[in-house]
Formats: structure tokens, C-alpha cells, sequence
């Protein structure tokens, strides 16, 4: 998966896109603020203090003041104040993260090493691109199938563990429509890097007409098309085509390539074999790699695999 | 353990006057079989400097692969490793036993005034342990590597095809290490102070240890039996974690945090004692808020037991417990914020000079605090969800851990280091290897606070290419902190060889190890059992 860039806002922080984003960053700018002043006031002392009492000769007296009640008193409370605002800020904030409106969307997520899946209540499913309407809120229902990963919109100040074995939610409401860069922030492994997946924000009519065409459908030629799902659906992320290993084994030079599989047979490799291995990926192991690929079994049409094989073969 | 070695290469050098803890026996068995808690320090100190050498060279790996996008030296599995073995190396065999295993061990009898530990075989075996834990830590290295990250989150640590077992068991071991020695400073401090050495008349580095070994007994075998189970999982399939085993994977964390947010407090809580110890002594002022700063240290360990969730606020964990955990987050941050103010009172009306451990005591004051406030940033539950596991973690972590505990490290070493060697080293070269060293840690680190807000995750081999810039700017501080360490190398090699004899007590410090022991100490520390009469930061009275 190619990554999409992530718009930057400010100096610190990124584009807000969604509703949450100004108030996380309501929160981190007062947070910012009182760092600075106190840092100023800390080092500031301790620079003064550094000139103004450097010693000038060996033996000069110093200060016996050796404490104060009332020092002590000041420097505990006024602090311990400001960080209780501090927490009702992100408890607001989170608060605010934690309960999704009741008329949200609902769309299911689910990771694996190393994509995303996204299902649709109509049934439509996509893989690495999250089609939404702009300004409604959308409920992720989430899990993970193997270990554990993250689903981290830096633009929408959002950020959810997906667990295996457990459901976890966010949600959101964008506003602007835009493509907006998923993360994974949770490290899963070797393609941990390249786990992301890209959110595509759109206004509400083009969301139904691309939701109804089943998720970004596209009339490319079949090579192109193959060419774009290569990099969208990970295959990149775990085989090269340049004959470098990743993960998996190189898809240099693989029409008519004899592989040795794991368990002594081997086999040649044809559209058949490419197909089988795209769709139950565990069938025949190439030999000395790990059974790590997911199947893509409901998630590539019979459209889509014809046109991963004819831009396999076109990179032959 | 270079330290050791290059006391061979003593020869044809003008030698410290008499009949020293370092000359007092001769031979490589004479070391292995001491039970001189100065020995042992020494032994510790070498052990650990090499390896912060092992780890720093793992980091700056990092840093060169990180110099651009996608592969610039290695491939995506290699970083993993390289990663998880710099965290692993740097947590565990450097920073937790750095200042009680080194510095401590050389130093609490002295400063009691005592003649060693309470228990100097225990003592040896913590070092031996620590050793055998290392070797199975790094014995991952030749078989197969490792690949989880240093935190083994399940199930990827139950699933990885790497060499998980070997390392948790090593960091087992090196658990039993880390107990034994708390368990024999609290020991030792309770039993064996000398007449007049009152609770109040102990320097603070006391009370930080003390704090410290409490947090080391009581928390570490939660991460012992975590461990086991862990290896429990791998091997019998015994499901506790693994939700493939009916498991759950959010339990581990809870297991793996609440050891390892206290031992955040084991790694920086021993910084602290060594601060209030340079503060005073190199302003030749009595220390601000004595009582403050000794009890900040103990609030420190105990809230300290109860805010492990807030590694964990967008883990699934309930909303409950996160706002809980949130809450006692902040309140830990004040015990931290009432020394920071009482360190910085200290300097006022204090003579101060500049020498090295002064500089690094200044340094640990600018960085600690930046650690310290961006720490407030993670403690919010609503700012925490855009900056957790993104590079902010990894700069605010750095700047605690390393501008912190490691800034305190070297300040601790270069005090000590005349007491320790009977040598003095350039201060010229070692302020200017403090310099080399305060600016390429800013340089390395604070770039990575503005690529975590800006949205780069942690642990990423391949990063989006607005990023570079900042990524190569950090790498260039990498370079920087490499040369300074290399000239800290330098200089204190060499004055082993050829530096100056220490005087007795070079700084002009009032606790015991200055006043009433030699540089180096005899091996049982004292010509005389000291009679402490008066506390140990008496300056005062105008003459040093």
C-alpha cells in the first residue's frame, strides 16, 4: 500500500478534518503553553542563578536558608491545580471520542498483517480504502484476526488498538472531503510500516453512488487495473518484482517458473496456481517461506484477480 | 570492563599512594571471587558500560536506516531487530542496573559508613546473575534474533518465529539481580549506618536507592511471573494470552506495565539522588527542602505502583479504568515537579562552578523538565490518542530515560570517578564533551517530538517521505552524541593512565565517602569507623 501524505496544519500538529480534532488540540495547546511557561520559569531560574551566583572565589560563603514551609506549599498546590485541569481537559476530550452519536454509520474494520478490510452494512467490502460521506458520523466496529494493530488517523486525532479476539470501537466525523492517511501505530511485525490504508472522504451523494458500485469499481484496462490493486490490496508490502526478497518470494519471472514447495513436490507456476494462491494461500507453500499471506477469499472479485494476473504477466 | 583492564596497564604510571580496595589483591580471580562491594561496583560499572556501548551501537544503526524512506542499510526485519535489541540491551542490561549496580554498589556502605553491604556474597551473585541473564539475553543475537519489540506484546511475542525464550529468560535472571541488590541496600541501610548516621543525616542519593530497591523487590517478580507465563504459552500452549488459546491479549499488558511503569521509576528515581548530591556539593550549598525532596522520592515509588494503565488508554481497556489511571497520572507528576523546584533553590545564594558533574547536573535540569512537562501531553486522555505509540513516546521516553537517567549517569561518574580511580580527568575535554552531548541529544530527539505531532508512528522501518527532513536532522544529533561518548572514552581512559592524582576530596563535599575515606578507598572503606556528628550538606560555614 502506497501511504497517503498527511496534510500538516500547523507547525505541530496535523490538518484537523474532523470534528474531534479541535478540541484534542484545544487540549494539547493549553498543555503546550503551560510547558513552556514553566519550562521558562525552571531553566530560566536555573540560568540566572547559574551567573548570578558562579563562584568567584574558593571558600565564599553561601546560603543557609535550608527550606520553607510555605515554598513547598506553593510549588505543590498551584501545580497540582493546574494538572487537575489538565485531566478534566482530556477527559472532556476523550469523553467526546468514546460515545458516537446513536445515528452513526456503522462500517466494521478488520486488520490483519498487513491490510485493512472495511464492511459496509449493504455488504460492500473494500480493502485499504475506507469510503465515508462527509460531515456524518461514522461508528468503526473493530477487530483484529491475528495479533495486535492499531487504527491511527493522524488528521482526525483518532487512535484505536484492534485486538484479536475482541471488538473495539472509534468513530469519527469528517469535514472535508479528501483523502485522509490511515495508519498502523501498533508494531505488527515486518509490514508493519507499510500497513496503511487510506480514508476516502466524500460529499454525500458520491459516497452512495460509489458505495452502490460496490466500492471505487473501476473500468481500467485489466493491466492497470492490476497494476493499482498490486500496491492497494499489500500485495507489494510482502513480494517484490524485482527479485529481492520481502516476506513472501519475488514475483520476478513467475509465469512458468517451477516453485519447490514446502513437504517435496513442486509445481509450475500458471494462472491456476496464481489464482489458488490468492484465494487459499496455504494450499501449496513455496519452500523456506512463512504461511503468513492472508487469503483474499470475498475480497477481489473474479475481475480483479484476472487483472492481477494479466499485470503479473505483464512484468514477466 | 575496560575499567579493569586498563588497571593492568598501570604499571609504569605514577601509582595512588598506598595500599588500596583496587591494589589490595592482584589477579583476575581476586576479582571474580571479591566480596568488596567496591569491586563489585567496578565490575558492575564496566558490565554495564558495555553495554550501553552494545545498545548505543544498535542505535545508531537505527538512526543511519532511518536517514531515509524504505531500505537504506538493512531490510525491514533487520530494523526490527535492530530495534527490539536496543530497547531490550539499553532497558535491561544498561539503565536498570547503570546507578544501583555501579555507582550504588561502590557507594551506599561509604556513605553509610559502613565497611560493605549487609550481605557481600549476595552481592557477588547479583553480579554473576547479571551476567548470566546478559549472555541469555544476547544469545539472541546468534540464534535467530528477536523481533517483538522489548514490551513481548502477545500474541506476536507468542507467535514470532524469533528467539523470545532465550531473551525473557535472560531478563528473568536478571530480575533475581535486581531484586538481590534492593534487597540488600534496604538491608544495609536499615543495619549498618555508623553512630550518628540518622535518617536525616543520609545524603539523598540514600533515600532515592532506598526507594528505588523497594519499587525493585516489589514489582519486578510481577514481570518474573509474566515472563513464565509467557513462556508457559510458547512451549505448552497453555492459553493465557493468546486469544487463538482463549487467552486475552490486553491481560498481558496489564501483567507488562504494571512491572515496567514502576521500573521507569527504578531507572530515573537513582538520577534523581545523584542530582540533589552534585547540585549541593558543586554549589557548596545546603541542599533546598531536604525532607521534601527525600519523601518526593518515596510518594514517587509508591503512586508509582498505580498508574501503569496509562500506557494503555486506547488498548481497549474500559473507560473507567482510563480515566482512573489518567487521574493518578497527574498526581504523580507533582512529587517530580517539588524536586525539580528544590534543586533549582539549591543553586540560590550557592557558589556554583562549572566543573563536568556541575555541567550535567544543568544539563539533567533542562532536559529532565522538557521530559518531565511533555510527559503532562501522554497523561491526557484526549491528546494522548493522536500522540500515543508515535515518535512524541519515543522523544518524551529519551528524554527522561536517557536525558534523565543517563545525563545523571554521567554526571554521577564523572563526581565519583577521582573516589572511584584515584585519578583526576581533564575538565576541559569533559566540558566539552558535555556540550558535544547536550547538543546532539537536542538535536536528536527534539526533532522526533515535532515528527510525533506531526504523526509518524513509532517502529516504522518505511516512513512517509514529508518526514525525511526531520529524520535526518535526528540522525545528524545521533552522530553528534557518538563523538561526544567517544571523547568521554577518551579522556577518561586516559586518565587512568596519566591523570592527575585525585586528592582525598577533590569537590569539596561533606558526606563521608569525601571526608572520611581515601581516594581510592581501602578495602574495607575506612582507617577509622566515622562518627557522623552533623548531616552532609553542611556548607555553610563559609570555608570548604
Amino acid at each position: 500500500m502506497r501511504l497517503t501524505p498527511i496534510d500538516i496544519g500547523s507547525f505541530w500538529l496535523p490538518r484537523q478534518t474532523s470534528t474531534l480534532a479541535p478540541e484534542v488540540d484545544a487540549g494539547f495547546h493549553v498543555v503546550y503553553w503551560l510547558s513552556v511557561g514553566f519550562f521558562v520559569l525552571v531553566v530560566g531560574a536555573m540560568a540566572y542563578f547559574a551567573v548570578r551566583y558562579r563562584r568567584r572565589r574558593e571558600g565564599e560563603k553561601t546560603s543557609s536558608i535550608d527550606h520553607s514551609t510555605a515554598l513547598e506549599i506553593v510549588w505543590t498546590t498551584i501545580p497540582a491545580l493546574m494538572l487537575l485541569g489538565l485531566f478534566a481537559m482530556g477527559l472532556k476530550g476523550y469523553a467526546s471520542a468514546a460515545v458516537a452519536p446513536a445515528e452513526a454509520l456503522e462500517i466494521q474494520v478488520t486488520a490483519e498483517k498487513w491490510l485493512w478490510t472495511f464492511t459496509y452494512p449493504n455488504g460492500t467490502t473494500t480493502v485499504n480504502e475506507l469510503g465515508v460521506p462527509k460531515d456524518r458520523p461514522v461508528r468503526l466496529v473493530m477487530s483484529s484476526k491475528d495479533i495486535v494493530h492499531s487504527f491511527f488517523v493522524p488528521e482526525f486525532r483518532i487512535k484505536q488498538d484492534l485486538v484479536p479476539g475482541a471488538y473495539t470501537t472509534t468513530w469519527f466525523q469528517a469535514t472535508e472531503a479528501k483523502d485522509v492517511a490511515v495508519l498502523c501505530a501498533e508494531y505488527c511485525g515486518t509490514g508493519h510500516s507499510d500497513m496503511g490504508a487510506k480514508i476516502i472522504v466524500m460529499d454525500e451523494p458520491v459516497y452512495k453512488d460509489w458505495l452502490e458500485k460496490g466500492g471505487g469499481a473501476s473500468d481500467l484496462p485489466p493491466a492497470e487495473l492490476g497494476k493499482k490493486l498490486f500496491t492497494q490490496r499489500s500485495c507489494a508490502t510482502c513480494h517484490s518484482l524485482d527479485g529481492s526478497r520481502i516476506q513472501g518470494p519475488s514475483l520476478k519471472g513467475l509465469i512458468g517458473r517451477s516453485e519447490d514447495l514446502e513437504g517435496g513436490a513442486s509445481v509450475k507456476v500458471d494462472e491456476n496456481y496464481i489464482r489458488e494462491s490468492i484465494l487459499n494461500p496455504g494450499a501449496k507453500i513455496v519452500r523456506g517461506y512463512p504461511a503468513a499471506m492472508p487469503t483474499f477469499q470475498g475480497l477481489l472479485k473474479d475481475r480483479e484477480i484476472d487483472a492481477l494476473i494479466a499485470y503479473l504477466k505483464s512484468v514477466n | 570492563m575496560s575499567v579493569i583492564a586498563a588497571d593492568d596497564d598501570l604499571e609504569g604510571a605514577p601509582r595512588p599512594r598506598g595500599t588500596n580496595y583496587i591494589n589490595a589483591e592482584r589477579g583476575i580471580v581476586s576479582w571474580l571471587t571479591t566480596v568488596d562491594h567496591k569491586r563489585i561496583g567496578l565490575m558492575y560499572l564496566g558490565s554495564v558500560l558495555v553495554a550501553f556501548a552494545l545498545g548505543g551501537f544498535f542505535a545508531l544503526l537505527l538512526r543511519l536506516e532511518l536517514l531515509s524512506p524504505g531500505h537504506t542499510i538493512m531490510s525491514a526485519n533487520q530494523y526490527n531487530q535492530a530495534f527490539t535489541l536496543h530497547g531490550a540491551v539499553m532497558t535491561f542490561l544498561f539503565i536498570i542496573p547503570s546507578i544501583p549496580g555501579a555507582l550504588g554498589n561502590f557507594l551506599v556502605p561509604i556513605l553509610l559508613g559502613a565497611k560493605d553491604v549487609a550481605f557481600p556474597r549476595l552481592n557477588l551473585l547479583s553480579l554473576y546473575l547479571y551476567w548470566i541473564g546478559a549472555i541469555f539475553t544476547l544469545s539472541s543475537i546468534v540464534t535467530g534474533g528477536l523481533d517483538t519489540g522489548w514490551t513481548f506484546y502477545v500474541p506476536y511475542a507468542s507467535t514470532t518465529n524469533t528467539s523470545v525464550l532465550s531473551v525473557t529468560f535472560g531478563i528473568f535472571v536478571l530480575g533475581f539481580s535486581s531484586v538481590l541488590t534492593g534487597l540488600n541496600f534496604i538491608v544495609t541501610m536499615h543495619k549498618l549506618r555508623a553512630p550518628g548516621m540518622t535518617w536525616y543525616r543520609m545524603p539523598l542519593i540514600l533515600w532515592s536507592l532506598y526507594a528505588t530497591s523497594i519499587v525493585q523487590i516489589l514489582a519486578t517478580p510481577v514481570l518474573a511471573i509474566t515472563l513464565l507465563l509467557l513462556m508457559a504459552e510458547r512451549v505448552f500452549h497453555i492459553g493465557i494470552f493468546d486469544p487463538a488459546l482463549g487467552g486475552d491479549p490486553v491481560l498481558y499488558q496489564h501483567f507488562f506495565w504494571f512491572y515496567s511503569h514502576p521500573a521507569v521509576y527504578i531507572m530515573i528515581l537513582p538520577g534523581m539522588g545523584i542530582i540533589s548530591e552534585l547540585i549541593a556539593v558543586h554549589a557548596q550549598r545546603k541542599i533546598f527542602g531536604y525532607k521534601a525532596i527525600a519523601f518526593s522520592s518515596v510518594a514517587i515509588a509508591l503512586v508509582g505502583f498505580l498508574v501503569w494503565g496509562h500506557h494503555m488508554f486506547v488498548s481497549g481497556q474500559s473507560e473507567v479504568a482510563a480515566t482512573i489511571f489518567s487521574f493518578l497520572t497527574f498526581i504523580v507528576a507533582v512529587p517530580s515537579g517539588i524536586k525539580v523546584f528544590n534543586w533549582v533553590s539549591t543553586l540560590y545564594g550557592g557558589s556554583i562552578k562549572f566543573t563536568a558533574p556541575m555541567l550535567f547536573a544543568m544539563c539533567f535540569l533542562f532536559l529532565f523538565t522538557i521530559g518531565g512537562l511533555t510527559g503532562l501531553f501522554l497523561g491526557m486522555l484526549s491528546v494522548d490518542m493522536h500522540l500515543h505509540d508515535t515518535y512524541f513516546v519515543v522523544a518524551h521516553f529519551h528524554y527522561v530515560m536517557m536525558g534523565g537517567t543517563v545525563t545523571a549517569f554521567l554526571g554521577g561518574l564523572h563526581h565519583w570517578w577521582p573516589k572511584m580511580t584515584g585519578r583526576m580527568y581533564s575538565q576541559k575535554l569533559a566540558a566539552v564533551a558535555a556540550a558535544l552531548y547536550f547538543i546532539g541529544f537536542n538535536v536528536t530527539f527534539f526533532s522526533q517530538f515535532i515528527l510525533g505531532t506531526r504523526g509518524m508512528p513509532r517502529r516504522y522501518y518505511n516512513y512517509l517521505d514529508q518526514f525525511q527532513p526531520l529524520h535526518a536532522f535526528s540522525t545528524f544529533g545521533s552522530w553528534l552524541l557518538g563523538v561526544g561518548f567517544l571523547l568521554m572514552l577518551y579522556y577518561l581512559l586516559k586518565s587512568l593512565k596519566s591523570g592527575a592524582i585525585a586528592p582525598q576530596n577533590p569537590w569539596g563535599g561533606k558526606s563521608l565517602e569525601w571526608t572520611d575515606a581515601a581516594s581510592p578507598p581501602v578495602t574495607e572503606n575506612f582507617e577509622h569507623r566515622p562518627v557522623v556528628t552533623e548531616g552532609p550538606y553542611e556548607f555553610n560555614e563559609g570555608k570548604s
